[in-house]
């Protein structure tokens, strides 16, 4: 075995402009055969633009791109042309998947290696080599199963033999995590780890410091368009990275004790049906204070989406008892906003934000029979403005300005205008539905600090979170979800990663059962 | 190699401008049938343009043939905002027809001041009941409305059809199925003396006034946006989904069945079988052309009335089939849709 593995990817000087903007700044980036390479920055530090250059979809004003073919000397890639890059071994798969709902994992991955005209697919063929890549790679998937049936970390392994099954030696993941549950990044991880011992070069795009660590070898930084550090994941403290990537130090957020004040929300043996293989509510009994945050744990759709719909008054009307400050808490998201619950959803972009409509409407949207937005059925624009204004300086929203559509900005942005929204209400209870989930650093601080902030003043708060260190580093209390059961919330204070993950793999007691 | 890239946003002179040249290159399309048929191809179109607007008369015409091109393409304007593809303007266009011809023939009596509104409101509220159905089936039950409201249009014809057979038939109408006329004093008052153009297109002017007001200044036209664009996101934020959208169709039928009115009561004096050319439908073009917009709905319709009209004095004297007037309106809608693109997006080749 050769001391240093074969170059694969040489990328050199590349400089990208669009307009006054320099998204990539002569950026010089080598990926080495079997290495893993972490491509680390916030959100417009420039990533997508040098990838989207990679594929061909841009080109770039300066620089080239040059791939090696089977261990030789790198050779120049034509710019512009997405054909050569894919011809060349490179493979990318999305945050958001290109996946035909309506066909089998089979048909998805054949799709495309055949000309337009064959006559057929040739699935018998395209089987036995699937099969041959499932094996090897360890990503296994029923061939004959519809696409659209499928769960979302499944799908990411369609996407990933789709490559591998093109002949890829250089993949391209962006965040692939996003998507999974805890369990299944292990799972994807233990197949990246995989596919680098066959050879395979991977460049791993993402903003989360923990899973950079903890699968890549080389982490390579861009910030404000520029590549700011290039070194071996080893020796590298989360700490260092996080200020490399943002530019600053980043002080955690911390949580000061509190004594909790009188009880607030009360849920009393609360059951809500589940629906479509989703866990729904089975007997929940749970008390929030005020002013002290109580983290929901759990895998995804074990009962987190039926409790965020009961708070968020979505979901069906439960049994049991639920009440807040003694009354119970009524259906419907006015009536629930009204008894005084501020609600961060889950999905910012489906359920958060409605992208055409400007900041300012967006800010105005939950509000809108109130005298503060309205008189007499009429908008009060002056007053809608004036309160966006306020609102984009107070919690710092770069966009360019209270009228621009919502859908310009980036997720961080859109969640701090959520935020100001539910915030500005002076909510009693607020639901914080995976509030930080694929945020930057920078973001999910100012998320964090706002929540605690929230706290101080005496509000509760039900943070639901796959994230385990966002739970343990903002919560009072934790409860594990597990198949529509809330445990007992215990403490934060002596709750281990490990305890934790006894309780969301189901209580040994339970396990007997 | 040509590439698009989205656009940030896109300012007003850009959005004008490619509508503006999308128009332009429908009629430079139109010139190559022109051109075979062994017409003309400058002379054409300086005759159409002569036929749209060259005299009071042209002018005039073509403005009462916007006059129900307005309301209708209001009435998809508005729907189609709110993402309710109401197809229905032709069947509730001739429901606010019967509506008016029911009120306004003699059924009640009384003086102009009180039965020009009557015979406006009972029209209005026709094409808004008509619309209810499809609206609440859409919402509560998932039924699409582009089938409903669709295949409504042939049910309201033929139910149009037997009134005029029957309880509707002018007794005095010599056997021909066509309704008594409206009362004098419950018609709409002309506004050029000797022309055919009436009190419609200014109720058309002040729809479009009010709903543009509506849509960005009242609560309601945020709801009405704000679930047309993302109603999982509105239903989260707490906007009542069937209510606006009952309201969204109650307002888009009320003003199809206005048209209806205002053709009754404004121009033909009396209901008969063929009272719209089409209007219903040529409406969705005009509201395309107009890009949803309520203040563009009255440009968009003027142009495709202005088509039709001088098509016709260009059919006559150079005898090529006024059905180019047809394909000069098609045209113009596949070009609009197609600026749409270079709108959003920046073209770059490579």
């Amino acid at each position: 075995m050769p001391k240093t593995p074969p170059l694969v990817l040489r990328i050199d000087g590349v400089t990208k402009r669009f307009g006054a903007l320099v998204a990539n700044d002569a950026i010089s980036l080598d990926l080495r055969a079997g290495e893993i390479l972490a491509l680390l920055g916030e959100n417009g530090a420039g990533k997508s633009t040098l990838m989207n250059i990679l594929f061909g979809h841009y080109v770039a004003d300066e620089g080239t791109i040059a791939v090696a073919r089977d261990g030789g000397a790198p050779e120049p890639l034509p710019p512009g042309r997405p054909g050569a890059a894919l011809a060349a071994g490179i493979g990318m798969v999305h945050q958001h998947f290109a996946l035909a709902e309506s066909l089998t994992v089979l048909e998805n991955v054949a799709l495309g290696t055949r000309p337009v005209w064959s006559p057929s697919l040739r699935l018998g063929e395209a089987r036995a080599r699937l099969g041959r890549l499932m094996a090897e790679s360890g990503l296994a998937v029923d061939p004959d199963r519809r696409v659209g049936h499928l769960t979302v970390g499944e799908k990411q392994r369609v996407e990933i033999l789709k490559v591998l099954y093109r002949g890829a030696r250089i993949l391209v993941l962006d965040e692939p995590t996003a998507v999974l549950t805890p369990g299944e990044v292990e799972g994807l991880f233990a197949v990246l780890r995989r596919l680098v011992a066959g050879g395979l070069a991977i460049v791993f795009i993402s903003h989360k410091l923990g899973e950079v660590t903890a699968i890549a070898d080389r982490v390579a930084i861009l910030r404000g368009g520029r590549k700011v550090a290039d070194r071996p994941v080893a020796g590298a403290s989360r700490a260092e990275l996080a200020t490399l990537m943002v530019g600053r130090e980043i002080a955690p957020s911390r949580r000061a004790p509190r004594a909790p004040g009188p009880p607030l929300l009360v849920l009393d043996a609360v059951a809500v049906p589940g629906e479509r293989g989703r866990a729904g509510l089975d007997g929940v009994s749970l008390t929030v204070h005020e002013g002290e945050i109580v983290g929901i744990a759990g895998v995804s759709g074990n009962g987190q989406g039926a409790l965020a719909a009961l708070l968020a008054g979505t979901g069906p009307r439960p049994g049991g008892r639920a009440t807040l400050r003694g009354a119970a808490i009524g259906s419907g998201p006015g009536a629930v906003m009204r008894a005084g619950i501020g609600r961060i959803p889950e999905d910012r972009h489906h359920e958060g934000v409605v992208p055409s409509l400007s900041i300012a409407e967006n800010l105005a949207i939950e509000s809108l029979g109130e005298p503060s937005v309205s008189r007499l059925g009429f908008l009060r624009w002056g007053a809608i403005r004036a309160r966006a204004r306020a609102a984009i300086t107070a919690y710092d929203v770069r966009c360019p300005g209270p009228d621009a559509p919502i859908r310009l900005l980036s997720g961080g942005n859109i969640q701090k205008v959520i935020l100001a929204r539910v915030l500005d209400r002076s909510p009693r209870l607020i639901l914080a539905n995976q509030p930080t989930r694929g945020l930057d650093v920078g973001a999910t601080a100012a998320v964090h600090d706002r929540l605690l902030q929230a706290r101080e003043r005496g509000a509760g708060v039900v943070l639901i979170s796959e994230d385990l260190d966002e739970i343990l580093g903002l919560s009072d209390r934790v409860g594990v979800m597990v198949r529509g059961r809330l445990s007992a919330p215990e403490p934060v204070e002596g709750l281990t990663l490990e305890r934790l993950g006894l309780l969301m793999g189901g209580s040994p007691e339970e396990r007997a059962a | 190699m040509i590439r698009f890239e989205p656009r940030a946003r896109a300012s007003l002179a850009l959005i004008v401008g490619a509508r503006l040249a999308a128009l332009a290159t429908a009629f430079a399309l139109a010139a190559i049938p022109l051109a075979a048929a062994g017409a003309p191809v400058g002379r054409s179109f300086w005759l159409m343009l002569q036929g749209a607007g060259g005299t009071l008369f042209a002018l005039t015409e073509t403005l009462t043939r916007a006059t129900p091109l307005i309301l209708t393409g209001l009435a998809a304007a508005v729907a189609f905002r709110a993402r309710l593809f109401n197809i229905g303007a032709e069947g509730q266009l001739y429901a606010g027809a019967m509506a008016a011809v029911a009120v306004g023939s003699g059924a009640v009596s009384g003086g102009p001041l009180l039965l020009v509104p009557l015979v406006l409101l009972a029209a209005a509220l026709a094409g808004a009941a008509l619309m209810l159905v499809p609206t609440v089936l859409k919402v509560r039950l998932g039924v699409d409305e582009v089938v409903t409201t669709l295949l409504l249009n042939f049910v309201v014809l033929l139910v149009a059809q037997m009134m005029l057979e029957g309880p509707l038939k002018d007794p005095m109408g010599g056997g021909w199925p066509q309704s008594e006329p409206i009362l004098d004093q419950a018609m709409l008052p002309p506004i050029v003396e000797r022309m055919r153009l009436h009190g419609g297109f200014l109720l058309g002017l002040l729809a479009c006034v009010v709903a543009h007001v509506l849509m960005t200044r009242s609560v309601l036209g945020l709801r009405i946006r704000a679930v047309g664009e993302n109603a999982t996101a509105a239903a989260y934020a707490g906007i009542p989904i069937l209510p606006t959208m009952l309201a969204v169709g109650a307002l888009s039928g009320g003003l199809a069945g206005l048209a209806g009115a205002s053709e009754v009561a404004g121009l033909k004096g009396y209901l008969t079988a063929d009272l719209s050319r089409g209007f219903g439908y040529a409406g969705i073009v005009v509201a395309m052309v107009a890009g949803l917009q309520p203040l563009a709905v009255v440009p968009a319709a003027i142009l495709v009335a202005g088509v039709f009209v001088g098509a016709d004095t260009m059919s006559r004297t150079v005898g090529v089939s006024n059905y180019i007037a047809d394909l000069i309106v098609a045209l113009a809608l596949v070009c609009v849709l197609v600026s749409g693109l270079f709108v959003r997006f920046r073209v770059r080749i490579a």
